[in-house]
């Protein structure tokens, strides 16, 4: 009766195994390391920078512990601290600004262990320390962008109009359209006030000075500043995410403030080129005048154009283009960027924009047929030209990029640069901190010891109160705990403080499930029922209470973690994930401990429950 | 070993009366702490400014905390930052100072008095992120309320499913009437700790509820009244009640007394939170639902005699 089938046993011991071998990481610890990366989306961390590198650590007499080649990275394990900081200098030295090389830490995980996807717990802030940001966003920088688009949206819809107009000039806070007539005028603020309906108008009609001066509203400026914010914190996630940092903290605070907290990463300058490293694609227009354009390569460069270098400079290509600064359309419209391959198998990559997008694109190449467009790449406020082709024919929502011999990496790239979405405005980081790892180690060793201190308090009682089953309801809990480490470290979620007390609090309520499995089964041999009897009706009987009182409890955890955020949202993962292993070795584990112990027992007369005590009148009935 | 050696089924019931005027006495005298004393809400919630100073000498804390409140800003905070020299001190927004101006001026104060003081950081929190933690909050504890009313209601009925919640929001009035009372820091930990509580808490009434529904189906129980049954599922399950408390209470405490700084609040809030979770579960949830007259019919769902196949 109280026999496992041989799989559930062989399942029992293959989940503990697993669950031992994925809580194994974390005891290996974390080595100082060193991690080099390109400094923008041209430079590549490719065979010949590794070479440089560890050519450079061999002339140093420094030897890394472990070399570590990523797609796009290198990092390499240092026995100490201070062979990590010589080994930096060396390699910096070698490989020169257009790499990032910053201090990092790395799991001591063995290869074996790795490759089985075995790996420690993240840990968050406040126990591992890492890099604090507090940004503010440049909100005229915002208002300034967002102007320039205004302006460029009142040259389109005149020009649709047939509306004459002079020139439409972007001063501070405002664009000002000069006008020949009051006919013009009032044609003018028609139109206007048709397409940008969030704008005030001032009209100035004097003789000789005809102008519309266009504003924000004030409540389009708040809504402005406020989409700014929110679209940069996207922005920040999509790029930090992309980059692979555990569990970042990306939030708004106060008005047009964002803070970025990356666990883990111990070198600021390496944290800021993470979020500075954001790109974004603008269209412009390019000048075909070859006067001009020889003009401005001697610098002499016509108002209202720049010149504009060409990413990744080839043979029979001009090192730089003639652009106007006038932006036609940005990232802000583009919903797809893939890298694919066009029909000679080059690649290239496929543009998907929106509807507004797609709407300014068409009147763009539909009116410029014949000269020629830049698609430009900035990153860090400095642009490149990816692409400059000459319009053939009017295009509409999506459209392909081709970069003259691009290649498959940068293909990818561009596309996930772009992907990642554009700053709405700069920033600034007005406050860094680095939140120290000896701070960190402090506040684990204190969730450690309570944690242990607990279960230890709790192992005795349960032990002394239940005896052998005592013993087997420890074995159970302990194994909880090794199941829910394991799932913390194989599914990569970040620990935290709250996250730590959870993992107490988990198991303090797991017992639970083992006190009800053990009255039960006292219970039943109280009212005198067989031991074997006893073991199965107190399990089944219990089962449905473990099943009713975990999903009650689970609801309330799940509904923390999607409304709670920072310390709440800590808290509830582990605890979510707590109760479902809780109910799986209460139930389950310890079941099979008891079927191994008394199952396979042909005369079982008694069970090691502690004591069971019996009424009087119960006795004599 | 065996604790509880209990002859008869203890009648609970029978001092409904008392305990609902003991628990009507705390609740109110909790709300009555809520309103008149307040939250002592911490700067994640109210906005803030937050200093770091570093010292380059080991800092006195209680020279700073007494400089600080000298300058009367209000509920201040003066604490260690993992060393002896570094100092964190956390001020109120002010409605008519900016934290530049008041920052300032803590720190031209504190360097009359110790000149090797250097201000490592201003942090401000502004009120917008509070409130929206606020809202976050007072949405997860309704979403909790409407799931476990919902489980309960199916798993139950709807009569177990409001005693519980009622029972349950008991819990966290309480808890935070103690905050409220002894002026603890309410932060973002408390906050999880209460809904801890919430999730606790109902697993309490749930075990109990458990077994009253089960003694209303057993064939045993059949000439009992509704109060005896409740009794007796009361006092089959004290028996585990106390022990599983006792675990747990075990494990917060642990928690409270080893934990450091960091997690007193969370473990503060939980102490308190078990301590009224077991007397709520047994004397508040299991009174509604005779109140709201819970029948041996609610629970017994009609036999489905299964049609025999017609040959």
């Amino acid at each position: 009766m109280n026999r496992y089938p041989l799989w559930k046993y062989l399942l029992i011991a293959a989940s503990l195994l697993a669950a031992l071998l994925y809580t194994l990481p974390n005891l290996f610890g974390e080595s100082p390391a060193v991690q080099v990366s390109g400094a923008n989306a041209a430079t590549k961390v490719d065979e010949a920078a590794r070479e440089r590198a560890i050519g450079a650590l061999k002339g140093a007499g420094l030897r890394p512990d472990g070399v570590f080649a990523e797609a796009n990275s290198l990092k390499l394990r240092f026995k100490d601290t201070e062979t990590q900081l010589k080994a930096k200098d060396a390699i910096q030295g070698a490989l020169g600004e257009n790499y990032i090389v910053a201090l990092n830490l790395l799991p001591q995980t063995p290869a074996w262990l790795a490759a089985i996807g075995g790996k420690p717990m993240f840990l968050g802030l406040d126990l591992r320390g890492g890099v604090h940001f507090l940004l503010e966003v440049d909100m005229k920088a915002a208002l300034d962008k967002q102007l320039e688009k205004v302006a460029g949206d009142i040259r389109r819809e005149l020009r649709d109009q047939k509306v004459r107009y002079g020139r439409v000039v972007r001063e501070r806070d405002s664009v000002s359209v000069q006008l020949r007539d009051q006919a013009t005028l009032t044609a003018t603020v028609r139109a206007i006030g048709r397409v940008l309906p969030d704008m005030a108008l001032q009209q100035i009609a004097r003789e000789g000075d005809y102008r519309v001066v266009v504003r924000f509203k004030p409540e389009a400026q708040v809504k402005l500043k406020n989409d700014a914010v929110a679209q940069n914190i996207t922005t920040l996630h999509n790029r930090v995410n992309e980059l692979g940092v555990a569990e970042p903290v990306i939030q708004q605070q106060g008005e047009g403030r964002i803070v970025v907290q990356l666990p883990g990463v111990q070198d600021t300058a390496k944290a800021k080129d993470i979020l500075g490293r954001t790109a974004t694609l603008e269209v412009r227009m390019a000048d075909d005048d070859q006067a001009r354009i020889q003009a401005a390569f001697n610098g002499d460069v016509p108002a209202g154009y720049e010149l504009v270098p060409m990413a990744g400079v080839r043979s029979g290509m001009p090192p730089a283009v003639l652009l106007k600064k006038e932006v036609e359309l940005t990232g802000d419209n583009i919903t797809k960027a893939e890298p694919t391959y066009d029909q000679n198998n080059n690649p290239i990559i496929s543009m998907g924009l929106d509807a507004t997008g797609a709407s300014i694109f068409r009147t763009l190449t539909r009116e410029n047929i014949g000269k020629s467009m830049a698609i430009v790449l900035v990153e860090k406020g400095k642009g490149q030209v990816i692409t400059a082709p000459r319009i053939n024919a009017e295009l509409g929502g999506s459209f392909v990029i081709e970069g003259g011999g691009m290649t498959v990496q940068e293909a990818n790239d561009i596309s996930l640069l772009v992907r990642a979405g554009s700053l709405a405005a700069p920033m600034n980081i007005i406050e860094e901190r680095t939140i120290g790892p000896s701070l960190g180690r402090e506040n684990i060793e204190k969730g450690f010891y309570s944690t242990l201190y607990g279960f230890i308090a709790i192992a005795i009682f349960m032990v002394l109160y239940y005896r052998l089953f005592g013993v087997v309801s420890t074995v159970a809990l302990g194994a909880n705990l090794l199941f829910l480490l394991a799932l913390l470290s194989a599914i990569g979620i970040t620990l935290t403080l709250p996250g730590i007390a959870a993992i107490a609090l988990t198991l303090g309520m797991a017992i639970d499930s083992n006190v009800l499995i053990n009255e039960r089964v006292r219970e039943e041999l109280r009212n005198g029922m067989s031991p074997q009897m006893s073991i199965q009706n107190g399990y089944s009987h219990a089962f449905a209470t473990i099943l009713d009182s975990n999903i009650t409890t689970l609801i309330a955890g799940i509904a923390l973690l999607v409304f709670g955020s920072g310390a709440v949202r800590g808290f509830a993962v582990v605890h979510c994930l707590g109760i479902l292993t809780s109910m799986y070795s209460a139930v389950f584990v310890s079941r099979g401990i008891v079927n191994l112990i008394y199952g396979y027992r042909r005369r079982l007369s008694t069970l090691s429950i502690g004591q069971v005590w019996v009424p009087q009148q119960q006795k004599q009935a | 070993m065996e604790f509880f050696r209990i002859k008869r089924d203890i009648p609970f019931m029978s001092y409904g009366k008392l305990t609902t005027a003991i628990s009507l006495l705390t609740f109110i005298l909790a709300v009555f702490f809520l309103v008149y004393k307040g939250l002592n809400f911490g700067v994640e919630f109210t906005g803030g400014t937050v200093m770091e100073l570093r010292y380059s000498r080991p800092a006195d804390l209680n020279q700073i905390r007494a400089t600080v409140d000298a300058l009367k800003y209000g509920e201040s905070q003066v604490q260690a930052l993992g060393t002896t020299r570094d100092v964190m001190v956390r001020l109120p927004n002010l409605k008519h100072k900016t934290s530049a101006q008041l920052s300032n001026e803590v720190l031209h104060t504190l360097k009359q008095a110790r000149p090797d003081v250097e201000l490592r950081k201003v942090e401000f929190i502004g009120p917008s992120v509070g409130e929206e933690l606020v809202q976050h909050g007072l949405i997860a504890l309704t979403l909790v309320c409407v799931g476990i009313i919902v489980y309960l209601a199916i798993r139950f009925e709807w009569r177990f499913a409001v005693s519980a919640v009622i029972a349950n929001m008991h819990d966290v009035i309480i808890i935070l009437g103690c905050f409220a009372l002894f002026e603890w820091e309410f932060s973002l930990t408390v906050l999880a700790g209460i809904l801890a509580v919430l999730g606790y808490s109902v697993n309490e009434s749930v075990v109990v509820f458990d077994r009253i529904r089960e003694n209303f189906r057993k064939p045993g129980m059949r000439g009992k009244s509704v109060p005896a049954i409740i009794d007796n599922a009361i006092t089959a399950t004290m028996s585990r009640t106390m022990i599983t408390h006792g675990s747990t209470e075990a494990m917060v405490l642990s928690m409270l007394l080893f934990g450091g700084p960091a997690l007193h609040g969370f473990a503060m809030a939980l102490t308190i939170g078990i301590v009224f979770g077991i007397y709520s579960s047994v004397l508040v949830a299991s009174p509604l639902l005779l109140m709201f007259g819970v029948t041996r019919e609610n629970m017994l769902k009609p036999v489905r005699v299964k049609e025999e196949a017609v040959v």
